[in-house]
């Protein structure tokens, strides 16, 4: 690692697989603190399930994940819920509250934990709101939000309570253009402003580079590259120069494992 | 060979089972064994009691009546034959007391409340309201399954006793207003067999049992569905399925320790 | 996050419970015919009252004319006396009159009837709180086909 800051987040060799099938063997990687760090990799490849490792919602089969030097699957289920009071994630779909409008959910996490009085809960509230561009949509549901815009309420209710570290789940995927941007300046700004450190997993090459401090790339159940984006623009491997590249065919291959394309269409049906 | 496969399929389902019991058990346990908060938990109960139990009550009144009209009605029609129509009257309060007005009212429950909680809880799961929650440090087992299991058990035997309460007056309605049973003859008869220990007591125990099995079935369908649209409707099924035949097997154990001597 | 209504609705909803739970604890304990201004009470004593119970009706010539308010039994003389509320209507029975136990039908419910009695100038009216001295007790069927065996064993 040629980064001297401090590392937040720390695996180390570890192995996880569902059932039969291994999502992972031997991953170990270290995210810096107040950095905005990346993992890419094809689709399928378990990056969400990353992410819920890091938060302990799901066990490695071996290996260790260390939050601030801290075994986060050694931790009782209080010490982890105090973990978690620390790390937030913005989930894929937003995950917002459907039974509540987008103040309450913004609200719902500092109602739980922070104890204070509501009116200091409500200038709170609109403060991250408007830090996100929806001061105006507090009082609407989720459901008449856009898909960008929930994402962004999402991404307000997720720095509710000031957490040192955010775990975004694929915030690009399905936004258009002007959503993709407006995401891409809230990771950078939030990153600056409050000195979080970001964990950005996505497939989306372009916006990934242009915001990422320092980029793991995973496939084949361990990491196959990681770098400064630079580093990795330039980088030899064939497999990461088909995925930032974006080529159809390569190392990843077209077509899915079949048997020889001609003996199978001239064989009799029986 | 086949004979080898049978037998581990037959294995197989038997350890799946225990493993849902297994998990279903923590689920239950992990959601009720703690303190109740009443500050926070009070509105969260309310909102549930409004949705599983005030959003049944029509569904339940309107089938105890019907139930309770056609009971007399058919009651009467044998009744008559033997001279004893004035016997109407236990006949429809005893049926329904001891076996109709549990066991019709949890199937309803089961079909209006128990497939809208799995579904409900599915629906959360699938858009990841559930982790978001336990990212948040948010217990979903206190804050999502608590309160939907109690306002299920609270609301069951509230809904039992209406219904069981209006199925008898819909036989009144037919036994005495229709059919031209002696009222007095009609009430006399019902008070002096119907007894508080036995039936009254019964009743609520049945429906308390009811209650718990078929919200925590419909709760676990919910909690442990497969996060796809498809695995909701098949939770949703399952879970009307699932309880209804745990009400009927369950009531027949019931029946069996209460009346079987 | 609660609104009002839905706090109203939820309460209407344990209260409706409360009052099915009600309805179905009073069809059960004996709810008492009101005894008010509509009706005086009438006793006679049986032997036997069988299956005759609280609120069976009391009949002339099928005229639903009072019920069964009460049944106990005779400290001293251990025989069940009958409380009957009788309709203020029907206020003319001389006290002449029988009460006997009947039953509707072969197996259906039993009930009193009341037989008017004569009328004469020494006779007067039953008002509230009277006796019939002449009742018929109900026939125990058992009791019946006993007599009946015994006699057909005397005969041989």
């Amino acid at each position: 690692m040629t980064l001297t800051s401090k590392t937040l987040v720390e695996i180390q060799n570890m192995a996880f697989s569902r059932g039969e099938r291994v999502i992972y063997e031997d991953v170990s990687l270290s995210i810096p603190q107040g950095k905005v760090t990346a993992i890419m990799g094809p689709s399928g490849i378990g990056k969400t399930t990353l992410l819920k490792l890091i938060g302990g919602q799901l066990t490695p089969d071996s290996g260790t994940v260390l939050f601030d030097g801290i075994d986060v699957h050694k931790c009782g289920r209080s010490e982890l819920f105090a973990l978690r009071k620390r790390m937030s994630m913005l989930f894929q779909s937003g995950a917002l509250f459907t039974d509540m409008n987008v103040f309450d959910n913004v609200a719902f996490a500092l109602r739980e934990h922070s104890g204070l009085p509501e009116e200091i809960i409500r200038k709170i509230v609109l403060m991250k709101l408007e830090a996100v561009g929806l001061r105006g949509a507090a009082q609407l549901m989720p459901t008449e939000l856009s898909g960008g815009m929930q994402r962004r309420a999402a991404l307000a209710r997720a720095i509710a309570l000031e957490p040192e570290m955010i775990l975004y789940d694929e915030p690009f995927a399905g936004q258009d253009p002007i959503s993709m941007g407006v995401l891409v300046k809230l990771i950078r700004e939030l990153s600056d402003a409050l000195n979080l450190t970001s964990v950005v997993v996505s497939h989306d090459v372009a916006e990934v580079l242009g915001i990422a401090d320092y980029v793991y790339v995973l496939a084949d159940k361990r990491i196959i590259a990681h770098g400064t984006p630079e580093e990795l623009r330039l980088a030899a491997n064939p497999q990461l120069k088909q995925f930032i590249g974006g080529e159809p065919d390569g190392p990843v291959p077209f077509h899915y494992p079949a048997q020889d394309y001609k003996k199978e269409l001239l064989s009799e049906l029986d | 060979m086949s004979l080898i496969d049978a037998v581990a399929r037959l294995g197989r389902s038997a350890i799946d089972l225990v493993v849902g019991l297994g998990k279903a058990g923590l689920m239950l346990w992990g959601a009720i064994a703690h303190r109740p908060r009443l500050r926070k938990g009070t509105p969260l109960l309310i909102k549930q009691l409004y949705v599983i139990g005030v959003q049944s009550m029509v569904i339940i009144i309107v089938s105890g009546l019907f139930i309770g009209m056609v009971l007399a009605l058919q009651g009467y029609n044998i009744l008559v034959g033997f001279g004893t129509e004035e016997s109407l009257g236990p006949m429809v309060a005893l049926s329904l007391l001891r076996e109709l007005g549990p066991v019709v009212t949890a199937l309803l429950f089961a079909g209006r409340a128990g497939s809208a909680l799995t579904a409900e809880l599915g629906l959360m799961k699938s858009t990841e309201q559930l982790s978001s929650l336990e990212m948040m440090a948010i217990d979903p087992l206190r804050q999502i399954v608590a309160p939907r299991f109690w306002a299920g058990v609270i609301s069951l035997p509230l809904l039992a006793l209406m219904f069981t309460a209006v199925g008898i007056y819909g036989g009144h309605l037919v036994g005495v207003e229709w059919k031209g049973i002696d009222s007095g003859s009609f009430w006399s008869i019902l008070q002096a067999s119907v007894e508080w220990r036995q039936d009254i007591v019964n009743c609520m125990i049945k429906s308390l049992l009811f209650a718990i099995v078929v919200t925590w079935i419909a709760l676990y369908r919910g909690y442990h569905v497969t996060p796809n649209p498809e695995g909701i409707s098949r939770a949703t099924t399952q879970t009307v399925v699932q309880s209804s035949l745990a009400v009927l097997a369950l009531d027949f154990l019931l029946t069996a320790m209460m009346f079987g001597q | 996050m609660l609104t009002r209504k839905i706090e109203i609705l939820v309460g209407l909803f344990l209260l409706s419970g409360l009052a099915a739970f009600l309805v179905l604890v009073f069809n059960v304990a004996n709810v008492e015919v009101k005894s008010g201004d509509s009706s005086y009470t009438l006793h006679a004593k049986f032997s036997n009252i069988g299956g005759l119970k609280v609120r069976s009706p009391v009949k002339v010539g099928g005229v639903v004319v009072g019920r069964v308010s009460a049944i106990n039994l005779d400290p001293e003389k251990l025989e069940p006396v009958v409380s009957i509320a009788m309709d203020k209507r029907y206020h003319y029975f001389p006290e002449t009159s029988t009460l006997s136990i009947l039953t509707s039908g072969l197996l259906g419910e039993q009930f009193l009837g009341l037989t008017p009695g004569f009328m004469d100038d020494d006779v007067e009216l039953l008002v509230d709180g009277d006796s019939i001295e002449d009742t018929h007790s109900a026939l125990v069927l058992e009791e019946l086909i006993g007599q009946f065996l015994y006699s057909m064993g005397s005969k041989d």
